[in-house]
C-alpha cells in the first residue's frame, strides 16, 4: 500500500523535563475489541479448515451418485462469486464514507452491500433447492454430505452477516456514527472480508477442482 | 505508544484522524487500496474460472495446481487490502494470530487428506467384508 506511516513524535515534549521512568501517558489498547474479533475469526478459520479437510477426504466418493463435474454449474458458481466480491468492494466504500463521518452515504453503501449478499444467498438457495429436487441432496453419498455442509456453513455465516448488518444500519442510523458504532462497523468489516475469503477457499477447492476430472 | 498519521491526506479525512487513533483504532483505509485489491480479486477470480470453463490445462493435476496458486495469491491480496493485514496492526498479534492459525490448518488439511489416502488405499477390501460379517 503507498500509504505511509509515521510516528507522531510524544517524546520531544518530555525531553526537556526530567528523566522519566514510567510512561506519562496512560497505556490502553487502542483497540483490544479488534483484536479480540480478529482471535475469533482465526477460531473460525480453523472450523472452515475442519469442514475443507472433511470434504477433501470425502470430496471422491460418490456412492453411485453423481459427481462434481455433473451436478456443478460454473457459470452460476461465476455470478455467486462477483455478487460476493462486489458485495466486499461495497462495503470498502462504506468504511471509507464512515471515515469521512458521512452518515447517509455510508448506509446507503451498507444497504448496497446487504442487497449484494442476499443475491448471493438466494443464488446459493436456488442451488441447493435445485439439488435436493433432482434427488441430490445431502443423503445421496459422503460427496454431497460434504458439500452441504461446508457451503451451507458459509452460507450460515453469511445470512448471520446480512442480520447484523441489518442491526448496525439501524443502530448507527438512531444514535450515529458514535465511536461504538464505528468500532462495531470495523468489527463487521473484518467478518465480511473474511467470509469472502473463506468463499475463495469454496470455489477453488469444491466447485473448480470438483469439475475437474 | 505510536500512532499513525497519513502523510498523504486522501479525501481530506486525515483532519480527524489526527491523533491516538481514538476513534475506530483501525489501520487508515484508503479508496485506491480497495479499488487496487477489487481490480486484483478480480483478476485472480476472472484466470482460474476461464482456465477451467475452457477445458482446463494439459492434466487436471497441473490445472489443479494452478488455481490452487491462484487462490492463495488471491488469498493474501484480500488480507492485505480488504482486511488490512500488516506486521504493525496491534503490535504484530493479529499477524501472529494469523501464522498460528496458518499453521494448524495447514496441518489439518494436509494431515488429514494424507493420513485418509493411505487409509483408505489400504484397506483390503476383504477386510470391510469380514467386518460385516462380525456385525450384530
Amino acid at each position: 500500500m503507498s500509504d505511509t506511516h509515521a510516528h507522531v513524535i510524544t517524546s520531544d515534549a518530555n525531553s526537556a523535563g526530567p528523566l522519566q521512568f514510567h510512561l506519562t501517558h496512560e497505556h490502553h489498547p487502542e483497540n483490544g475489541t479488534l483484536l479480540g474479533f480478529w482471535m475469533y475469526l482465526m477460531s473460525d478459520c480453523l472450523i472452515f479448515a475442519c469442514l475443507f479437510a472433511v470434504y477433501g477426504v470425502l470430496g471422491r466418493n460418490y456412492a453411485g451418485g453423481p459427481s462434481g463435474a455433473e451436478v456443478f454449474e460454473l457459470p452460476l458458481v461465476a455470478v455467486n462469486t462477483s455478487m460476493l466480491l462486489l458485495s466486499s468492494i461495497t462495503y470498502g466504500f462504506g468504511i471509507l464514507e464512515m471515515q469521512r463521518n458521512r452518515l447517509r452515504p455510508m448506509l446507503i453503501w451498507l444497504a448496497i452491500t446487504g442487497l449484494f449478499g442476499a443475491a448471493f444467498l438466494s443464488l446459493e438457495m436456488y442451488e441447493f433447492l435445485h439439488l435436493i429436487h433432482e434427488g441430490n441432496g445431502p443423503q445421496r453419498s459422503a460427496f454431497l454430505s460434504s458439500f452441504f455442509t461446508l457451503v451451507g456453513t458459509h452460507g450460515l455465516h453469511v445470512t448471520f452477516g446480512i442480520v447484523w448488518l441489518i442491526t448496525l444500519m439501524v443502530q448507527t442510523g438512531k444514535l450515529g456514527l458514535t465511536p461504538e458504532n464505528k468500532r462495531r462497523l470495523m468489527c463487521l468489516s473484518m467478518f465480511w472480508h473474511f467470509l469472502d475469503v473463506v468463499w475463495i477457499g469454496v470455489f477453488t477447492f469444491v466447485y473448480l477442482m470438483g469439475v475437474l476430472k | 505508544m505510536s500512532t499513525h498519521t497519513d502523510l498523504i491526506p486522501q479525501d481530506g479525512h486525515a483532519d480527524d484522524h489526527g491523533h491516538h487513533g481514538h476513534d475506530t483504532g483501525a489501520s487508515h483505509s484508503t479508496f485506491k487500496g480497495y479499488m487496487t485489491g477489487f481490480v486484483l480479486s478480480v483478476i485472480l477470480t476472472a484466470i482460474p474460472f476461464w482456465i477451467v470453463m475452457s477445458g482446463g490445462l494439459h492434466t487436471s493435476g497441473m490445472t489443479a495446481l494452478v488455481i490452487l496458486a491462484f487462490a492463495a495469491v488471491q488469498i493474501v491480496v484480500h488480507m492485505i487490502y480488504f482486511l488490512h493485514m500488516n506486521s504493525k496492526s496491534e503490535g504484530g498479534w493479529t499477524l501472529l494470530a494469523l501464522i498460528f492459525t496458518i499453521v494448524l490448518v495447514v496441518i489439518t488439511l494436509s494431515g488429514s487428506i494424507w493420513v485418509m489416502y493411505h487409509l483408505d488405499h489400504n484397506m483390503m477390501p476383504s477386510m470391510m467384508e469380514q467386518q460385516m460379517k462380525n456385525m450384530p
